[in-house]
């Protein structure tokens, strides 16, 4: 068997070291290198695609397994299932994406220009995002958890904006902090479960519920995942460190590193607590849905245009923790979507901002104005991914979040109701930043310089590369998602199977019909 | 009541030949609007021409799909065009399908048929503009939605044309949005609709978790064997639905202020076709509502609200679009009040829908004429006498101006005649007051429309007193503006009796909707009718003596406590304003400075700062000096020394 | 004569050589107080060798005393260079490698 998950892993790694060893002077080519070196990952990804077996989506295919460290218990193993196949798919379009936003400069508000460091910096963060997808051992799991933060540690650290010593630094903290507990977590589950040369292979490690104090095993690995995904009341770090990350990373920060904590959850915690989760979930509700509203409300009182989208995040991943606790397979469903969807929706919103506040020279809302008369495209671009974020039906991220919704209002309808309101809040954080920004008065600062073209400052090719690819897959999802959800389906359907929940039946069957 | 016999269109038949290109009908636009969108200025040449021909297309589509639909027997009608799997998640499958049957049908045609009209109209209306090839794309944007609307064969794709003709409203709404209010306008339009959204989502999963799909057959075929506490659950969350997109009473204070749009949009989508959905969504829902008596009580009630409401407010709008804005929720009152009477009521609320998207459509292009030859000027207070200048505008106007008023023999006499009719069938305290309010409100339309239509067409020309700069010099509409508005003014004439006389709507649409029960009138209907036309005698009257016997001052009059109330939408927006906007903005920001402060400079902000201090102060150890370091080491050899000779001992 | 009398003479060689490290200030004297402590050891090494009767404590020896001649020629070329630089010898003037 080829390893194919080890040679996805390891290409971005070899791309980072080539980037590396080229001479400083030589930026360009350094570029080219990155740029290509993630292309080819894509390409592998999508080979990946291709050669899964969507029939067979609910199990782990591509397995490797190596002993790693015996005496522990500790094996080398990658697997991907439907889920992890999109978070990897994810990945794989978003990196190059990234890379050619930041192909001139990182944004405004950044400390630097780009540099061989920041390309090098990007690939191996992709590198151990994937491992942290394909992991297949929970200890591997661990270490690649708390090892991609260093990269992105660095990322806002050094390429941020005026104040990222201090957002990278509160990143950082709450992460280990974070990742502490959940060491913890993982030596009690060594301590308590199953031992031997592969105690920590994933597959031995289901409902584990009969060990003692299993619930505060699944409570530590919990709040691992909830402060990286983050949940409301441990969500502070993420506005002020996207913020200040540069876009590109921002988007890396945001659209994928934050979803392993929702991966975490479905794909880990599930199954290996059942029992601690039903105990919880009535909790987590609640908490999804202060994340959610919350998050809104936070959302509207921002005045700089990064933040906001960083608080909206907020609201979505309430929504995706929302799905996941649910336990239904819809709202799972849509939750595993969700982190696809809202992936390429808050890309394309961050580096649509990030362009407009490179023309600024700020990404203060007030200090914009009219935007839609002098730059049409960068406005349009602009309004459909904040449609998409406001979940508009015929864009992907209505599916996800109507499936979240319904599949909440199966087991719990009050959640449902209020979750909903959301989505009037969504309108208003969208729209209203969008008519500060690109409706009225041009400001003068944005006008076209006087005796150039029109519309000179809109978007240049190289933008519209960026941007196109993100919107069609917002506006192809939305209205085609059956590939994806083919294949997330019935990993959910597994995961439901494994934390022993089934969806409720409807309340009136019709006479005749076969339901 | 135990024999509910399930919509019969459901039964739908797979579609055959022509009927199965149904899905151009959606297609065909949408793809318009990609192409004007992308192609960017290179098309502005013939960017327009292209979302005519789109719109023209889908109208021949559609009356192909008509004639196909009308050679099969009554029963076979329903007609079920395949898609593809939209949404498999588990047991949550939603297939995209549309369903033709000859309720979809007549939305297809009058969307189709207006909707070219317009079309037309557009071109040159808004010849002078720069991004004419946008407003094509948005036009074609919105008829591709609102098409996907009525033919979707479940609640979650209706939903999608659902929010797209509002993003196609938002989008035309705001057209000339670097005028700030008007982007305003078009905001609040889509977070009013929104908040109707959140009754149609919560109630397309109320029918979900209820009978395990959302595809109309699955739920209306279902609603018979379910509870009537569920049904009116799901029904009062469809009413909010339709208040919102339909404008009615409490979520009708968008549609005003959508007025800021160019007015061909105004005919189209704030008074033909989209405001109408509501109503659409009521009477496909039809067999939910048959089981909620109280749900169908309260589409009723708003409907007889709205019907009020907008009546009075039209009475003391001196804008003209505002006046016609306030009419168009008065007359979708009607509807609305027709769908809640029940089976009886539908026919003749689609009755009155397709009749009044004629007359409406043709007076708002009128106005729009008259707009365009007054330098776009909307004050009725600076009109009169326009009748001279623009003979077709004022023929066009007048036949719709009988038409809505209820005149016989024209179109609305007989849409709103049934609708009187049917509020004053029944037992008990209801009919009385339903139909009391339907006579009414035809006496208030009949006096706001022949003001409107006094101020405007008659009396002194007041634009003429050099007081306006510059003077405008009023004239007829070039012949592609006004060829639509001859095309609406015939329909608006003819359609009513010719639908009434030959029945053909009613066997028409028959076959979709449950046979009503029988119900009496509790008054003789002649003695109705009689009673309708003296009130509407009367208000036509009124407004004569007030309006065109005395002369009408530029500025408007202070007026009563009344005048001034409606003046001022009876203060709907400052009641919102109350209620949501500056409490909810208080509340916002200080959960923000809460947020900034406390959370993030305070508490988060206090644990990064407290680490860095802490790190700060412990590296003060390193002092440099090699001898320190060395005695430090040695303090530690002889510290673990000591700890592992005392634990051995 | 008994063999402990050498492990207390590497004992007190030790605490001479460690005193040296502690309270001297010049480098090369701080460095003869390293040997000497090393020299210690490589006594009690050499003692343990002869009380267990075995070589492995000799063999260690002799790797401790090419260890040490390693160190001295690297410190002393250290301190060579850290001399020229700034013209003194103190351990207490090379305190630039602090926090």
């Amino acid at each position: 068997m080829f390893p194919w998950l080890t040679t996805a892993l390891v290409l971005p790694l070899v791309g980072a070291v080539v980037v590396a060893v080229l001479p400083k002077a030589r930026l360009d080519a350094a570029k080219l290198v990155a740029l290509g070196f993630s292309l080819a990952t894509l390409v592998l990804v999508i080979v990946l695609a291709l050669r899964f077996d969507v029939a067979d989506a609910g199990t782990y295919q591509f397995t490797e397994q190596v002993s790693w460290i015996p005496q522990l218990g500790v094996s080398y193993a990658l697997g991907l299932d439907g889920i992890a196949l999109s978070m990897v798919a994810l990945t794989a379009v978003l990196v190059p994406v990234c890379l050619l936003a930041s192909w001139r400069d990182l944004g405004p508000a950044a400390g630097g220009r780009v540099d061989g460091q920041f390309l090098v910096l990007v690939l191996v963060l992709q590198a151990l995002v994937i491992g942290v997808f394909t992991a297949r051992d929970l200890f591997l799991f661990y270490v690649f958890f708390e090892v991609m933060l260093l990269p992105m540690y660095l990322l806002i650290g050094r390429y941020g904006g005026p104040k990222r010593r201090e957002a990278a630094t509160t990143f950082l903290v709450y992460s280990l902090a974070g990742g502490l507990v959940m060491l913890a977590a993982v030596i009690g589950v060594y301590v308590t479960g199953p031992g031997g040369s592969d105690g920590f292979l994933l597959d031995n490690l289901v409902a584990l519920d009969g060990v003692p104090g299993s619930r505060w095993l699944f409570l530590g690995l919990f709040v691992a995942f909830a402060v990286k995904a983050p949940l409301w009341p441990v969500h502070t770090w993420l506005p002020d460190a996207a913020a200040q990350a540069p876009p590109g990373a921002a988007v890396l920060l945001v659209g994928v590193l934050d979803k392993v904590g929702t991966f975490g959850m479905l794909t880990i915690l599930l199954p290996m607590f059942p029992e601690a989760a039903r105990w919880a979930a009535p909790v987590i509700i609640i908490l999804a849905l202060v994340s959610i509203i919350y998050g809104a409300l936070v959302a509207l009182a921002q005045k700089d245009v990064l933040r906001l989208i960083a608080w909206t995040s907020i609201s979505h991943f309430g929504f995706i923790v929302l799905g996941i606790f649910a336990m239904t397979t819809a709202g799972q469903s849509g939750a595993a979507l969700y982190q696809v969807n809202h992936g390429f929706s808050t890309a394309a919103l961050f580096l649509v901002a990030g362009m407009l506040a490179t023309r600024r020279g700020s990404s203060l809302i007030a200090d914009f104005g009219g935007g839609q008369k002098v730059m049409p495209l960068l406005a349009g671009a602009f309004l459909v991914a904040g449609l998409s974020s406001l979940a508009l039906p015929g864009l992907s991220s209505f599916i996800s979040e109507f499936l979240v919704l319904v599949g909440t209002f199966e087991r719990y309808p009050w959640a449902a109701v209020i979750a909903t309101l959301g989505i009037i809040l969504a309108a208003l954080y969208v729209l209203w930043t969008y008519q500060r920004m690109m409706t009225g008065e041009t400001v003068p600062a944005l006008a076209d310089p006087p005796g150039a073209k029109p519309r000179s400052r809109d978007m240049v090719p190289r933008e519209a590369l960026v941007v196109a690819p993100l919107l069609a897959v917002i506006i192809g999802l939305g209205f085609y998602p059956k590939p994806v959800l083919d294949i997330l389906t019935p990993a959910v359907e597994r995961t439901m199977e494994q934390t022993g929940m089934t969806d409720p039946t409807p309340l009136f069957v019709a006479e005749g019909s076969d339901g | 009541m135990s024999a509910v016999i399930p919509m019969s269109g459901l039964q739908a038949v797979p579609a055959t030949g022509v009927e199965s290109l149904a899905w151009l009908l959606v297609v065909i636009p949408l793809l318009s609007a990609g192409v004007l969108l992308l192609a960017g200025r290179a098309a502005d040449r013939w960017g327009h021409w292209l979302g005519l021909a789109a719109s023209a297309v889908a109208f021949v589509v559609g009356a192909l799909v008509f004639f196909s639909v009308l050679g099969h027997g009554a029963e076979e009608r329903a007609r079920s065009v395949a898609g593809f799997s939209w949404v498999p998640a588990g047991t949550f499958q939603v297939d995209a399908g549309l369903l033709v049957d000859p309720l979809s049908l007549s939305f297809v045609l009058l969307i189709t048929f207006v909707g070219t009209l317009i079309h037309v109209y557009s071109v040159e209306y808004m010849a002078h503009d720069v991004d004419r090839r946008r407003f094509f794309a948005y036009l074609n944007l919105f008829i591709a939605a609102m098409l996907l609307l009525v033919l979707a064969d479940s609640y979650l794709l209706l939903y999608v044309g659902w929010e797209g003709v509002g993003l196609a409203s938002y989008l035309l709404i705001g057209f000339w949005n670097h005028r700030i209010e008007y982007a305003v306008a078009a905001k609040k339009a889509f977070v009013v609709n929104r908040v109707g959204d959140f009754g149609l989502s919560l109630a397309i999963m109320a029918m979900f978790v209820s009978f395990g799909s959302v595809q109309f057959d699955d739920v209306l075929s279902g609603a018979a064997g379910a509870s009537e506490t569920w049904l009116t659950v799901i029904g009062l969350l469809l009413l909010l639905a339709a208040c919102g997109k339909s404008a009615q009473f409490p979520l009708q204070s968008w549609l005003g202020d959508a007025m800021a749009g160019p007015t061909p949009v105004s005919a189209l989508i704030h008074a033909a076709t989209m405001v109408t959905a509501g109503v659409y969504l009521v009477i496909r829902s039809g067999p939910i509502f048959e089981g909620a008596p109280a749900a169908t009580l309260a589409v009723a009630v708003v409907g007889a609200i709205t019907l009020l409401y907008g009546a009075i407010v039209g009475a003391a709008k001196d804008d003209i679009k505002k006046a016609l804005a306030a009419s168009t929720m008065s007359q979708i009152g009607y509807m609305m009040l027709a769908a809640g009477l029940g089976p009886i009521g539908y026919v003749f609320a689609i009755f009155h829908l397709l009749t009044h998207g004629f007359f409406k459509a043709g007076m708002f292009l009128g106005a729009g004429s008259v707009m365009h030859g007054m330098n776009d000027e909307t004050d009725m207070r600076r009109f009169g006498g326009l009748r001279r200048v623009m003979m077709l505008t004022w023929v066009t106007f007048g036949l719709g101006w009988l038409a809505i008023i209820g005149v016989p023999p024209f179109s609305g006499f007989f849409s709103k005649d049934e609708i009187i009719h049917a509020a004053f069938e029944g037992e008990g305290l209801r009919p009385w007051v339903l139909g009391t309010i339907t006579v009414i409100g035809a006496g208030i339309t009949a006096f706001y429309m022949s003001r409107l239509f006094f101020m405007t067409f008659h009396g002194r020309k007041r634009w003429h007193d050099g007081t306006v700069a510059p003077e405008p010099h009023p004239h007829e509409s070039p012949v592609l503006m006004v060829a639509p508005m001859v095309v609406l003014a015939i329909g608006s004439a003819a359609l009513g009796p010719v639908l009434y006389y030959t029945g053909a709507l009613e066997s028409w649409l028959e076959p979709v909707f449950t046979a009503p029960p029988e119900l009496e009138p509790v008054v003789n209907l002649d003695l109705v009718t009689a009673v309708t036309l003296l009130v509407i005698v009367a208000g036509v009257a009124l407004a004569f003596l007030m309006y065109l016997r005395r002369d009408v001052p530029v500025v408007a009059p202070r007026g009563n406590a009344l005048t001034r109330a409606a003046r001022a939408d009876l203060y709907q927006d400052d009641v919102n304003d109350i209620a949501f906007v500056t409490t909810g903005t208080a509340f916002v920001r200080g959960m923000g400075e809460v947020d900034d402060d406390l959370v993030s400079r305070g508490a988060v902000g206090g644990v990064t700062r407290s680490i860095r201090a802490a790190g700060a102060g412990l590296s003060r150890l390193q002092t440099g000096f090699v001898r320190s370091y060395a005695l430090s080491m040695f303090a530690g050899v002889a510290l673990v020394v000591g700890a592992l000779l005392i634990t051995q001992i | 004569m008994d063999l402990m009398n050498w492990v207390y003479l590497s004992v007190v060689l030790f605490t001479i050589g460690g005193a040296t490290v502690l309270v001297r200030r010049n480098a090369i004297v701080v460095f003869m107080g390293v040997e000497l402590m090393l020299n210690s050891a490589n006594l009690a090494f050499v003692t343990f060798a002869r009380m267990h009767g075995d070589l492995d404590g000799q063999t260690v020896a002799l790797f401790v005393m090419l260890v040490a001649a390693a160190e001295v020629v690297i410190g002393l070329a250290i301190i060579m260079a850290i001399f020229r630089a700034r013209r003194s010898a103190s351990v207490d003037d090379a305190n630039l490698l602090k926090y």
